[in-house]
């Protein structure tokens, strides 16, 4: 690998110790945001969206779970864009950021299904039917903790970075197969009963809700992601001695502080 | 490069054929998770009708989860595979070839089984050709996608639950239209979308499924 801290490309940043600082001074900014948003997106959800024709107020539900959704799918597939990257460009760091994206891509999917549930059960009067989309998003959980599991349970590192790069891309393949055969089966096996299908207009304030949540929820996922890809690069490099100055520095500075 | 390609097949196989009471394992398995099911649900024969196809697919993706750990196992403990993955012969074509072998002794005796037990568990007469032609479409896929998860996981403690993860999600896909084959075909559709949708599963995953698997096994022995 080349010297990774010359050159003004954006791409100095893929060498760890120049994304570790970065990530540090980039994840705070996006905690605030995201808890800002969050805050504006509750108060339009809760206070400011008109209650639902049909639904009453259970419907708010959707400012929760359709973020989540959106975000359960969207960082399965970052997770595979990293995953590729690092296959490719052999880089470290890409591998590090698909196993820093996989724990919270599997709790937005389980925020998703639990949310989904909670909303079901006044709604169609049963927490879980074997929908197409409600099968395929518990698929999408397990595919998240195989994963997971995988790259946990490889003790050397190179091995659990490539290991868990080919299935997160094996993974990505199989999703659309998983989502349109669960899709036919349910179509194949009975009439649409139950249909996710929205209402056909929604009020402008219940789409603003939903946006502005799903953006906290983007903010949120780059901030965890950040804060929760630097020590996983501490101890991946914790025998290079950029690792150990940073580590004498923040020690340096805890004992500036006590 | 054929010569490579056969000369896997023919060790392989006989490997099997020396260990005849593996497959036969595998077989029994099968059976005795088919014969379970009628004490879990009740005798009823119009239940045990409508739930055969599903029981039958079940059982045989189960089946062949279960010998999945098999396949590289023995190779990566006595070293054959990091020679075979030293040698200048393509990787592809002796992986596939292991795959052939591995679904001979393990899918195809399923496949010849499965009517027998589809007479147990008293599925119509008219069902056992689509049955068939389902398993013998949908076991290579499960094969050719579990040795991926065979070749990620070689080695590793606690291997067998972790392929189990890792691969079941992927064979969802190929039980919905394997038991869905047989469903169509009783409830009077025709088989037909559902067994040319399992053969383009085939033709995908056999074009698709070696090099991942190549990839997985490079990984892993490094």
């Amino acid at each position: 690998m080349s010297r990774p801290d010359r050159g003004p490309s954006i791409l100095r940043f893929a060498a760890p110790q120049n994304f570790y600082p970065l990530a540090g001074r980039l994840a705070p900014w996006f905690a605030g945001a995201a808890a800002l948003l969050t805050l504006a997106g509750l108060w339009l959800s809760f206070f400011v969206a008109p209650t639902d024709a049909t639904q009453g107020e259970v419907y708010r539900v959707i400012f929760i779970h359709v973020p989540a959704a959106w975000m359960s799918m969207f960082v399965y597939l970052v997770m595979a864009f990293w995953s590729a990257v690092g296959l490719v460009m052999n880089t470290r760091l890409s591998f590090l950021m698909s196993q820093a994206l996989a724990p919270t891509g599997a709790m937005f999917c389980v925020v998703a299904l639990w949310t989904g549930a909670l909303w079901g059960k006044p709604t169609w009067g049963t927490y879980w039917v074997w929908d197409a989309r409600l099968t395929s998003q518990a698929l999408l959980l397990f595919l998240y903790l195989g994963f997971i599991a995988l790259t946990r349970a490889i003790e050397d590192p190179r091995r659990a970075d490539r290991a868990g790069a080919i299935i997160a891309l094996v993974g990505a393949v199989n999703v659309p197969v998983i989502y349109f055969s669960v899709k036919w089966w349910n179509t194949l096996h009975q009439g649409a009963s139950v249909s996710l299908t929205k209402a056909p207009s929604m009020a402008t304030t219940m789409l603003a809700g939903m946006l502005v949540m799903a953006v906290a929820a983007w903010a949120y996922t780059l901030a965890v992601v950040l804060w929760r890809v630097r020590p996983m690069i501490l101890e991946r490099e914790r025998h290079t001695e950029w690792v150990g100055a940073e580590l004498m520095r923040e020690a340096l500075r805890q004992g500036g502080r006590a | 490069m054929l010569s490579a390609f056969f000369a896997v097949l023919r060790r392989d196989l006989l490997l099997a054929w020396r260990g005849r009471a593996d497959v036969l394992v595998t077989l029994a398995f099968f059976v005795i998770v088919v014969c379970l099911f009628p004490f879990g649900v009740g005798a009823e024969a119009n239940l045990l009708r409508t739930i055969a196809p599903g029981v039958l697919w079940v059982a045989a993706l189960l089946a062949s989860l279960l010998s999945l750990h098999r396949l590289f196992a023995q190779d990566h403990a006595d070293g054959t595979l990091e020679q075979l993955l030293l040698s200048s012969e393509p990787a592809v074509l002796w992986v596939t070839a292991k795959v052939l072998a591995f679904w001979l002794t393990t899918g195809l005796p399923v496949v010849v089984v499965a009517p027998v037990l589809g007479m147990l568990l008293d599925l119509e007469q008219g069902a056992y050709p689509v049955l068939v032609i389902s398993l013998v479409l949908g076991t290579p896929i499960l094969a050719l996608l579990g040795a991926v998860g065979a070749a990620l996981t070689l080695g590793l403690r606690g291997g067998g639950m972790l392929l189990a993860l890792l691969v079941l999600p992927l064979f969802v896909p190929v039980l919905i239209f394997g038991a869905g084959a047989v469903e169509a075909e009783l409830s009077g559709t025709g088989a037909t979308a559902h067994l040319l949708l399992l053969g383009g599963g085939l033709a995908g995953a056999l074009a698709l499924a070696p090099w991942a698997c190549m990839a997985a096994l490079r990984v892993s022995t490094e």
